[in-house]
């Protein structure tokens, strides 16, 4: 199919309201021929399940700079999994600490990106978790 | 169950997967459209459009609980297409529609969907309708489209609109920017948004009289008011027997003033919509409209595939062939496809 396009839903849970990185992410997403849903600063995970199943995304990039990301992501995964969305890759940037980093690997978090990570290899990793997706679906 | 059976069922996620199969283009996609057909041709379409920034998805966003709290207890679902360009060099967007639109959330009564122009003009008109199908069938009464600029798509979009809102903002430069490709004509309603932005005042006379030199010239000389907006406005109701009056059948476009911000101005705009789509209804206007849209679907459709039929029956070679021909003027383009179909 070439005509298929990667939609990848990206988000800014939490209260801060900082969300410059979720749009330089969203840029390099789109020059990487993606079509990212942008959905602005505050969401709830609520927003954000209801945003991916209409928007039917294959992937959700996550901006965390709040801490709150131990709440915010196992909750995500849940209202996914419950609106049968568990074939969706989720990705998560901002400050982790490293010992929350595995915890969030083995929950079904893809790819965790601190400060000063290429955006190459966001695009990178997400085409990869994509394209797997797709295969495994067909 | 198929998936198109499940979209009927209610299912918001076969929703969702029916319409990413019919902006891939895929098998799958049109199975669902020719299962879903039937059961669509009920909701109201209402397009918005107009240049970035005017506040298109503020107003959708707006127009979306107006609909949503009628006093009857009898609120239609609403369904929200909105659609931003891709970008000409990568294939990619950025849709950012949805930012507007965040007091729609939670609501299930609501379905927003935002889509990339993507290839061709014909191609999107083509989508957009596709995807306007597959939410009419899964129930939505009140189809909002949401698109930029002032092109050939926006003319396509608003030919498979019922009713079609024209946005402008006061402030955008003196020469109003949406109305040069002859956008003016497919407004039903012209929306003034930003009416707490200075120079409203000037936007609107600029508008009105733009209004006048675009209607027919026996419009014009029917509207005696200095003012347009359509008789029924002034009137408070509608003729009680429209369809014998040939002034009823006049629809001058209203000029509508908001604050989508503040809510503004939104019930009056719901009411004039309403009415618009009362007067569709009750001149034969609905059907119409109908009708041609469908004509242009069809013959699109058809084009495309007889153009592609045709050339899997013909080999790159010959093509090449015939264009070395033609660089040398050894043939007409005329002559070259007699050659190519007699082949
Ligand atoms: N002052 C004022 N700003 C508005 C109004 N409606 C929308 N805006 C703002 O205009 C900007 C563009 O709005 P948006 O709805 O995204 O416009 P679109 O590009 O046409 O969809 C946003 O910052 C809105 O908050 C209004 O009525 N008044
Ligand atoms: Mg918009």
């Amino acid at each position: 199919m070439a005509d298929r396009k990667i939609r990848v839903l990206v988000a800014k849970p939490g209260l801060d309201g900082h969300d410059r990185g979720a749009k330089v992410v969203a840029r390099a997403l789109r020059d990487a021929g993606m079509e990212v849903i942008y959905t602005g600063l505050r969401q709830t995970p609520e927003m954000i399940a209801e945003s991916a199943l209409q928007e039917d995304v294959d992937a959700i990039g996550l901006s965390v700079l709040s801490g709150a990301h131990m709440a915010l992501v196992p909750r995500i995964l849940e209202l996914l999994r419950s609106n049968g969305q568990e074939d969706v890759s989720i990705f998560l940037g901002g400050i982790i600490p490293d010992e929350d980093i595995p915890k969030l690997q083995a929950m079904g978090v893809r790819g965790i990106y601190g400060p000063g990570t290429l955006t190459e290899q966001i695009v990178k990793d997400i085409r990869l978790a994509v394209t797997r997706a797709y295969a495994d679906s067909n | 169950m198929t998936l198109s059976q499940e979209l009927l069922a209610g299912s918001r996620l076969a929703l969702a997967r029916v319409i990413t199969q019919i902006e891939n283009g895929t098998e799958a996609g049109r199975i669902a459209l020719d299962e879903l057909f039937p059961y669509t041709g009920r909701a109201h379409l209402i397009g918005v459009t107009g240049a970035p920034g005017t506040g298109k998805s503020s107003l959708v966003n707006q127009l979306a609980i107006a609909f949503r709290q009628s006093e009857d207890g009898e609120a239609g679902r609403v369904g929200i297409v909105a659609v931003d360009p891709s970008s000409p060099f990568s294939g990619g967007a950025i849709l950012g529609d949805r930012v507007r639109m965040r007091d729609l959330a939670g609501d299930s009564g609501v379905f927003i969907r935002s889509m990339a122009s993507r290839g061709s003009v014909g191609g999107l008109a083509v989508a957009t309708s596709g995807v306007v199908q597959a939410l009419d069938a899964a129930g939505f009464e009140i189809i909002l489209i949401e698109t930029v600029g002032a092109g050939q798509a926006e003319v396509d979009i608003a030919r498979l609109a019922h009713t079609t809102l024209v946005v402008e903002a006061p402030g955008l430069g003196d020469d109003i920017q949406a109305l040069k490709a002859g956008i003016l004509e497919i407004a039903d309603i012209l929306v003034i948004n930003k009416a707490d932005r200075p120079g409203v005042e000037s936007t609107e006379r600029a508008l009105l009289s733009m209004l006048q030199l675009a209607y027919p010239a026996k419009q014009i000389l029917r509207d005696h008011s200095s003012k347009p907006g359509h008789r029924w406005i002034e009137a408070e109701s509608p003729p009680s027997n429209p369809a014998n009056s040939s002034e009823a059948e006049l629809w001058v476009t209203p000029v509508v003033k908001t604050i989508a911000v503040e809510g503004q101005g939104v019930s009056e705009l719901r009411s004039t919509i309403e009415l618009h789509r009362r007067f569709l209804a009750m001149t034969g206007e609905r059907e119409q409209r109908e009708r041609r849209r469908l004509h242009a679907e069809v013959d699109l459709l058809l084009r495309d595939t007889l153009l592609k039929r045709w050339m899997a029956g013909i080999s790159d070679g010959q093509y090449e062939q015939i264009l070395d021909l033609l660089v040398r003027r050894e043939l007409s383009p005329w002559r070259a496809v007699q050659l190519l179909i007699e082949n």
